[in-house]
């Protein structure tokens, strides 16, 4: 059996595959894994290294107001069921998406951000990309900074759909993201610096969009970037490829919120 | 964009306000040019002669991303009351317009050392000017190649 | 919500410059860029920025379209008494914004 075969083989039997799945021959090295970070111009680590010059931290202020906000039929805010966001907070996007057994399915954290709307604060739940949303995904990210990514333990098979995802060819280009970011990272396409493409920062201020956006809306970029159709925000397409990126970032620090090219 | 555009008719619509604002967006749009940028240069300085040196414009000669490039820009000069920096402008070749920012200093700055967030939306030269309290003019020429980010969203911005 | 963040050293030698660092959320719509219906977005760009220390003008900058998004601007003033800087923004369709710090001079 080949090795992608056999790791499709243990992920089915629910194995925790973190430690035993052979890695494939073009995964990066877990020590020569680098943060775009590490690949940016001196004045854009500038940018994220101060929050006083990061545009991305009106969107924590915002998030951390947002937290206290009464809303919903129920009129509760965060705060009311979670207390102080930042103790409560502490950690939980580093182990994001997480698998929700009630509904049997992974979620990402903007997802369960609306399931927490819709079942306790009983509002309707912010659409994709939402400013609110993403200002609340980036206060609650801000809290697991400095910490390492850590994939829980019973997203195997997601991480494994995932991983089928990110190998795959896709679009007119028919390229997979691994030919990129697995194996030309640090070489240039049209002047900018090709990364490894590690989620260590969302959401994140990117150059590009002069805005704050999430992981979905960078992987939105990508996919039209191969000119491939997008994945539909909030699928369990765009989720199972998070969670892939998320498990082959095991161990890097969050970021969040940083500042992209 | 490669439009030529009539200098004189550029300054009379800058001048008319916010009519003028109007009429500018119902016309073609407009582009610098090495010619408009010199133009609007000659109106900073009265034809003055204009000396390269004393200012500095540190902008990476590569950029990652046209939408925010760190400028950074300093003078060498005592900042006392007798001798100091007035203001320094800075132009563009190449952006629809050709101002990019001007800042307004005297003897209270201690330092001229400013830094800000522009935009380039194309390779070109970036030039910032500095008006001296003796009334010389000082210039510094940088040339920076601004590439697109290579994975980009459809349409809409 | 947040609209400002001013960056200044918490005490300040007298007589020295000193570092004031500041960025204001303004999308800074350039004015010349189509929207997804072709028509041209209109101009919606903060212009101006000024500093007074207290109560002089110390600094001021003139923004247009090719000033990025989120306008952060550094610059130098010297740190003559204890007292606050007032910053103020205005641009196009009314925008005003102010905001201070305190200077503490030692």
């Amino acid at each position: 059996m080949n090795v992608r075969g056999k790791a499709k083989l243990l992920a089915a039997l629910g194995v925790a595959a973190c430690a035993i799945a052979p890695l494939r021959a073009a995964d990066i090295p877990l020590d020569q894994r680098k943060s775009g970070y590490d690949m940016m111009s001196p004045d854009t680590r500038a940018m994220q290294d101060d929050d006083t010059a990061n545009p991305a931290t009106f969107s924590v202020l915002d998030g951390a107001a947002l937290w206290e906000r009464k809303d919903g039929a129920a009129q509760k805010s965060c705060a009311d069921c979670h207390g102080d966001g930042e103790t409560a907070m502490k950690g939980v996007a580093a182990r994001y998406p997480a698998f929700d057994t009630k509904r049997n399915r992974a979620v990402d954290l903007a997802a369960r951000v609306n399931i927490c709307r819709t079942d306790h604060q009983k509002a309707s739940p912010f659409p994709a990309e939402d400013k609110d949303l993403v200002a609340l995904a980036a206060y609650i990210g801000r809290q697991s900074r400095g910490m390492p990514i850590s994939p829980p333990e019973n997203m195997q098979a997601v991480i494994a759909q995932g991983r089928e995802i990110y190998e795959r060819r896709q679009g007119q280009l028919n390229l997979s993201c691994a030919q990129c970011h697995d194996d030309n990272w640090g070489r240039k396409l049209a002047g900018s610096v090709v990364p490894q493409a590690h989620p260590t920062g969302y959401p994140l201020y990117r150059l590009e969009w002069q805005a704050v956006g999430s992981l979905q809306r960078r992987l939105r970029n990508c996919m039209i970037g191969i000119r491939a159709a997008a994945y539909d925000p909030g699928s369990p397409e765009s989720i199972a490829l998070e969670a892939f990126l998320m498990w082959r970032a095991r161990g890097m620090k969050v970021e969040t919120p940083a500042v992209r090219p | 964009m490669t439009d030529i555009t009539n200098a004189s008719r550029r300054d009379v619509l800058l001048g008319a306000g916010a009519a003028g604002a109007a009429l500018l967006l119902t016309l073609r749009p407009l582009a610098a040019s090495p010619e408009s940028m010199d133009a609007a240069i000659r109106k900073l300085t009265g034809g003055a002669k204009i000396t390269e040196g004393r200012i500095k414009l540190d902008i990476p000669p590569l950029v990652e991303n046209g939408n925010t490039v760190a400028m950074s820009v300093t003078v060498d000069s005592p900042m006392t009351a007798a001798n100091h920096v007035e203001a320094i402008h800075i132009f563009n070749e190449r952006n629809p317009q050709p101002y990019v920012m001007a800042f307004h200093l005297g003897p209270r700055a201690g330092k001229a050392d400013i830094s800000a967030r522009i935009r380039l939306s194309d390779s070109q030269n970036v030039v910032a000017i500095a008006r001296m309290s003796d009334g010389t003019f000082w210039s510094h020429t940088v040339s920076v190649i601004v590439t697109l980010a290579a994975c980009l969203e459809a349409v809409s911005n | 919500m947040a609209r400002v963040l001013i960056n200044v050293p918490p005490k300040v030698r007298r007589g020295e410059p000193f570092q004031v660092k500041t960025l204001i959320n303004h999308v800074m719509e350039p004015g010349f860029r189509p929207g997804p219906d072709g028509k041209t977005i209109p101009r919606d760009i903060i212009t101006s920025m000024t500093c007074k220390y207290n109560g002089e003008e110390v600094f001021r900058a003139d923004l247009y379209p090719a000033t990025a998004a989120n306008p952060f601007i550094t610059f130098f003033t010297i740190a003559t008494e204890s007292g606050k800087l007032e910053f103020a923004w205005t641009g196009d369709n009314g925008f005003a914004e102010t905001a201070t710090a305190a200077i503490t001079v030692e």
